[in-house]
């Protein structure tokens, strides 16, 4: 590991933590404007998490340390994830650490204990989220999984920088199984993060929500790093999907400044598009009944395997 | 890989997206819960599949698959959806589609069949010596997935529109995987889409002044009473 190649990583790592919260404000904003509501500031995210961190601590008196240690472990999981990601560099150290199966297991221990931390202080609205929350993730973890594995087929790795260099690389040509992985993995993002089709974030309604009802009993500090571990985990996402589907303008090495430093407003133009868009979707769709996410989901392994075999069938 | 994308023409890569695209249309429309928007899927496979026509005899320069292609546009995107939409008016069917089996499982089904069909197909496609012989499995994957659509279904439009698509999946065979056939058996077999969508037309407000319904459990109802 060159010294240059470690500072890239601080780099990209800070740049995600930072970026993460606008994120979440930019798409409140544009949904906001979508739907002729007033919008909320910009750095709001920003002031929640401050206000957050300078408030008391409220700890029910039978949580157990899992509940006290959740919020540090999915923050750290979430941060590492978004090392991994090659979201400005693809030749980062973290990078070669893990591949794109390994990613989906981060993100999987951070899902199990933020239930086990849900069920931990015996409220109902607590377990009633963890268990939907399992729910969704047992049917959208196998469709990122084939998402990942189309990506994996046409660049004959598993590891992320090597299919985001081979995908920016490659011969400009129609990739309809590329297409298929597209959505596919748009839905499955919509349904990890919280999003609309699967779950509200901007309600507090009792009987609809998943991921508000397992936080429920968190306060300050703890509360603050859950908000932005849920940003970073938005964040990762697009990351994820803008590097597979749209890998242009990514930084190919680790020691080039230059590069690194042109990547950065190409990835913000990106993710402000990506934000657009998901507020767009969130716009024009409706929550459905929890009992409609497997059909949801079930689409979205669909369309994973069918680019797949598609890939297999055309070579493309 | 045997082969990659980047070597094709750009027309096969658009043939072999337009078949990527015919597959997922058929999945959705065995996903679809309402005959209305099951028509409209229909029509868009048929769009799908006139471009696909008309983009093959660009390429390979046959002035007749223009006019087979021209001939899909209008048969398969116009006339019979428009055909269909007046016979649900007429019948006042626009209830939704109540299918044997639920939503999911069919899905899974389907993607079974696919992987058959794949594996079917490329012993044949070597046969061929078409650039874009590879997208043959797919056409025979529409095939197996209308058949499915067919079974699964109760009611008797659904099937009639299953088997609908079921030719299309065949002509997208005809088209991908040998350049087209001759115009005269295209007609034919136009004008026997035709036909064939005329007397189930028929048919329809025959099983249900017989039955009050269009449900076809009631046929195999008629064959118990037989036995009696």
């Amino acid at each position: 590991m060159t010294p240059t190649g470690f500072l890239s990583q601080l780099l990209q790592l800070a740049i995600a933590l930072l970026l993460a919260p606008l994120l979440l404000g930019w798409v409140n904003q544009c949904r906001a404007w979508l739907q002729n509501k007033s919008a909320p500031p910009l750095l709001l995210p920003y002031r929640m998490i401050r206000k957050l961190f300078h408030k008391d601590a409220v700890i029910a008196e039978n949580a157990s340390p899992i509940f006290r240690t959740m919020p540090y472990i999915i923050f750290g999981a979430m941060a590492l994830a978004a090392a991994i990601v090659p979201s400005l560099a693809t030749d980062l150290p973290f990078g070669q650490a893990a591949d794109a199966i390994a990613l989906v297991g981060l993100f999987a221990l951070a899902r199990v204990f933020i239930a086990l931390a849900a069920m931990d202080i015996g409220t109902a609205f607590g377990s009633m989220g963890a268990r939907r929350e399992m729910f969704v993730g047992f049917l959208a973890e196998p469709a990122l999984l084939m998402v990942l594995f189309t990506a994996s087929l046409i660049s004959g790795s598993t590891s992320l920088p090597t299919i985001v260099d081979t995908l920016a690389h490659r011969e400009i040509a129609i990739y309809p199984s590329l297409a298929f992985a597209g959505v596919a993995f748009t839905m499955v993002s919509l349904a990890e993060n919280a999003r609309i089709p699967i779950d509200n974030p901007a309600t507090h309604l009792e009987l609809t929500m998943i991921h508000e009802a397992m936080i429920l009993e968190y306060s300050a500090r703890h509360l603050a790093l859950i908000e932005w571990a849920s940003a970073l985990k938005l964040f990762n996402y697009s990351c994820i999907g803008l590097a597979l589907f749209l890998p242009f303008g990514i930084a190919q090495g680790s020691d080039d400044w230059l590069a690194i430093l042109g990547a950065t407003p190409v990835l913000a133009a990106k993710l402000a598009a990506g934000g657009f868009g998901l507020a767009l979707i969130e716009t024009f769709s409706a929550k459905v009944r929890i009992f409609r996410a497997p059909e949801f989901l079930g689409t979205a392994f669909l369309l994973a395997v069918l680019g797949m075999l598609v890939n297999l069938l055309l070579g493309s | 890989m045997a082969h990659t994308i980047a070597g094709l023409p750009l027309w096969a890569q658009l043939i072999n997206l337009l078949a990527a695209v015919l597959l997922l249309l058929a999945f959705a429309m065995l996903a679809q819960r309402r005959v209305l928007s099951l028509i409209d899927l229909f029509a868009a496979q048929g769009l799908a599949l006139a471009c696909s026509t008309a983009i093959v005899a660009f390429a390979t320069a046959q002035p007749h698959l223009y006019a087979s292609a021209g001939i899909t546009l209008v048969l398969k995107v116009g006339l019979l959806p428009w055909l269909l939409h007046h016979l649900i008016r007429k019948l006042d069917v626009r209830w939704d589609v109540e299918g044997l089996i639920n939503i999911p499982t069919t899905m899974l089904i389907g993607i079974v069949l696919v992987v058959f069909s794949f594996n079917l197909a490329v012993p044949i496609s070597q046969l061929s010596n078409t650039v874009t012989r590879s997208t043959l499995g797919i056409a025979t994957a529409s095939v197996m997935l209308s058949f499915l659509m067919m079974i699964t279904r109760r009611k008797a439009i659904p099937q009639v529109i299953g088997f609908l698509s079921m030719e299309n999946g065949l002509f997208f065979a005809a088209t991908s995987a040998t350049y087209g056939m001759p115009l005269v058996v295209e007609l034919g077999i136009a004008l026997d889409v035709l036909i064939g969508m005329l007397i189930f037309g028929v048919f329809f407000f025959q099983i249900r002044e017989q039955f009050d319904s269009l449900d076809l459990k009631h046929f195999e109802k008629l064959k118990e009473e037989s036995h009696l």
